[in-house]
């Protein structure tokens, strides 16, 4: 019996050991790495986007902008990131206080959980094993995407009413119903692009582009118009910049908040600028297809490194376009941000659309 | 009413047309205005660097003057003192004794002279006040200091250098201040 017993686990053990090592752990550990580049790249860079911002602002403007710490003031976002960390934190008596803590979280880990979908690059051979460069390459990838921008609403939304004050609750609803009016149009504009490409995975949206002629751009122009203010709408950003308009809600949502809970905040609407950046480039701007060049001419690896760079130069591209909108433009009414949301945007949507299909229809 | 300048202009009160009401060629309009800036000459004067050039009747803070052999101009005759809308300046004389002649130009010399920096509003009428050239507004300005004390400013910090002992000091000060 007891020799039976010891069998058995003996077998179970081996059975347990065999698929431990029957699962592949090198898989496990590529993504790791990846993931934690890919966070603490998109960090730096959020990092980076914000000392950007300030000096595209002041170029903009005839004024030298942040030039003190470090060499052309490069250390500006350091001195930035150490002074929020050192502020003192303060949660107000009448807040909610574990929501008050979860809306920044949420916020944050929202638009950083956008960039698992992006393809970063062809793929990359290391150690004899093929490595993507995506977190994952889910076929719904598009509609994660939505998934998650919808998720960072509730960032705003939570932190918003947790402070228990009025400006900061105001500005979450208008947050709220920007977002919900403006992801309408935004999704509509994307289905056409879909009926095209066929395809929900930024994947296969980006090798479509790769290996065929033209990028989704020349397609879809008007796609793209529309997903460009719709995506300008979802970041809060310049001219819909109502959920921070500071003349009537003194600061908006993060009011109320100090500290690196503020900076996650602001962190967190450069991120989710960096994402959408990638998301524009990778769905209507051939992703890291470098234009007139023939990857296989060049080692695999070295053209996934090229891939890297022409994502990341786009990814620039696009969120100098984002700053040099918020310095040349002022934000809309509310009205008219409703008005252009409903009544044009989604008109003009469905319109690109119905042509669309038509085209597709008509086989051209 | 009669217009009095030519700019002004009749308000256009015509209904937007289409693409007026579409904002987005304005839109495009006013980011390459914005973008045409980007090659524009910064007017910035990188400061602490860079200085912006004075005139040279600026009115800085003040110096004490000394004469061509060293000498202390100043009698304490308090008419800059009377002088000073201000009252920022205040001293106390005293007489000179013998042996301080190379020191003194006059027989009476300020032993105590101070000027409070953030009383005095640099009209420069304690300049003109002066009899015997004492006191000049230099281009020096914005001083710091840590406290309120340091701001008042004694012999010590208004006297220029000695042009016979510290030629070298006064063409420096000189040269900073031209």
């Amino acid at each position: 019996m007891e020799i039976h017993l010891t069998q058995t686990i003996l077998i179970k053990h081996n059975y347990i050991s065999m698929t431990i090592l029957a699962f592949d752990w090198g898989l496990v550990i590529e993504k790791l790495i990846l993931i934690a580049v890919v966070v603490f790249g998109s960090l730096g860079i959020a990092l980076y986007t914000t000392f950007g911002e300030r000096k595209v602002a002041a170029i903009l403007q005839d004024r030298p902008g942040p030039n003190r710490a470090g060499p052309f003031g490069l250390l500006q976002p350091l001195a930035d990131g150490l002074k929020l960390i050192m502020k003192e934190e303060i949660i107000p008596t009448a807040a909610n206080k574990w929501l008050f803590i979860l809306g920044p979280g949420l916020a944050m880990t929202a638009s950083l959980m956008t960039c698992a979908v992006i393809p970063w690059g062809s793929d990359l051979e290391l150690f004899g094993r093929k490595i993507a460069l995506q977190i994952a390459d889910i076929n719904i990838g598009i509609l994660y995407v939505f998934a998650v921008v919808s998720m960072g609403v509730y960032g705003i939304m939570i932190g918003g009413w947790a402070s228990n004050n009025k400006f900061s609750l105001m500005s979450s609803l208008r947050a709220a119903s920007q977002a919900i009016s403006y992801e309408l149009a935004m999704g509509l504009a994307l289905i056409a692009l879909l009926m095209t490409s066929g395809s929900l995975s930024l994947k296969t949206i980006v090798e479509q582009q790769v290996t065929g002629n033209w990028w989704n751009i020349v397609y879809q122009p008007l796609g793209f118009l529309l997903f460009f203010i719709a995506a300008l709408a979802e970041c809060n950003r310049t001219p819909f910049d109502l959920p921070e308009a500071e003349n009537e809600l003194n600061f908006g949502y993060h009011q109320e908040y100090s500290s690196m809970k503020l900076g996650f905040y602001l962190f967190a609407e450069y991120i989710n600028m960096i994402m959408s950046s990638a998301i524009m480039a990778s769905m209507y701007f051939g992703g890291y297809d470098l234009p007139f060049f023939d990857e296989s001419t060049v080692a695999p690896n070295i053209a996934a490194m090229i891939g890297v760079g022409t994502l990341l130069i786009k990814i620039v591209l696009f969120i100098f376009l984002f700053m040099w909108i918020r310095w040349t433009i002022p934000r809309f009414r509310y009205d008219q941000l409703m008005n252009l949301g409903w009544k044009t945007m989604i008109p003009l949507a469905l319109f690109n659309l119905l042509i669309t299909g038509a085209l597709i229809l008509a086989n051209l | 009413m009669q217009p009095l300048t030519n700019k002004a202009q009749a308000v256009n009160r015509q209904p937007m047309t289409f693409w007026e009401r579409l904002y987005l060629i304005n839109i495009i309009k006013g980011m390459m205005i914005t973008f045409s800036h980007m090659f524009k000459k910064q007017p910035t004067t990188r400061y602490p660097e860079e200085k912006r050039p004075f005139s040279p009747v600026f009115r800085g803070l003040h110096v004490l003057n000394r004469d061509e052999e060293g000498r202390e101009r100043c009698t304490a005759c308090g008419l800059c003192a009377v002088a000073c809308p201000a009252e920022a300046i205040t001293m106390e004389a005293a007489e000179r004794v013998e042996g301080e002649e190379k020191l003194y130009r006059e027989e009476k010399y300020a032993a105590k002279y101070e000027i409070n920096m953030l009383r005095c509003i640099f009209c420069g009428l304690c300049e003109e006040a002066c009899p015997k050239d004492a006191i000049y507004l230099s281009e020096t300005f914005a001083p710091a200091n840590y406290t309120r004390k340091g701001f008042i400013y004694g012999k010590s910090d208004l006297l220029i250098p000695n042009p016979t002992t510290e030629a070298a000091d006064l063409a420096l000060a000189r040269g900073v201040e031209a």
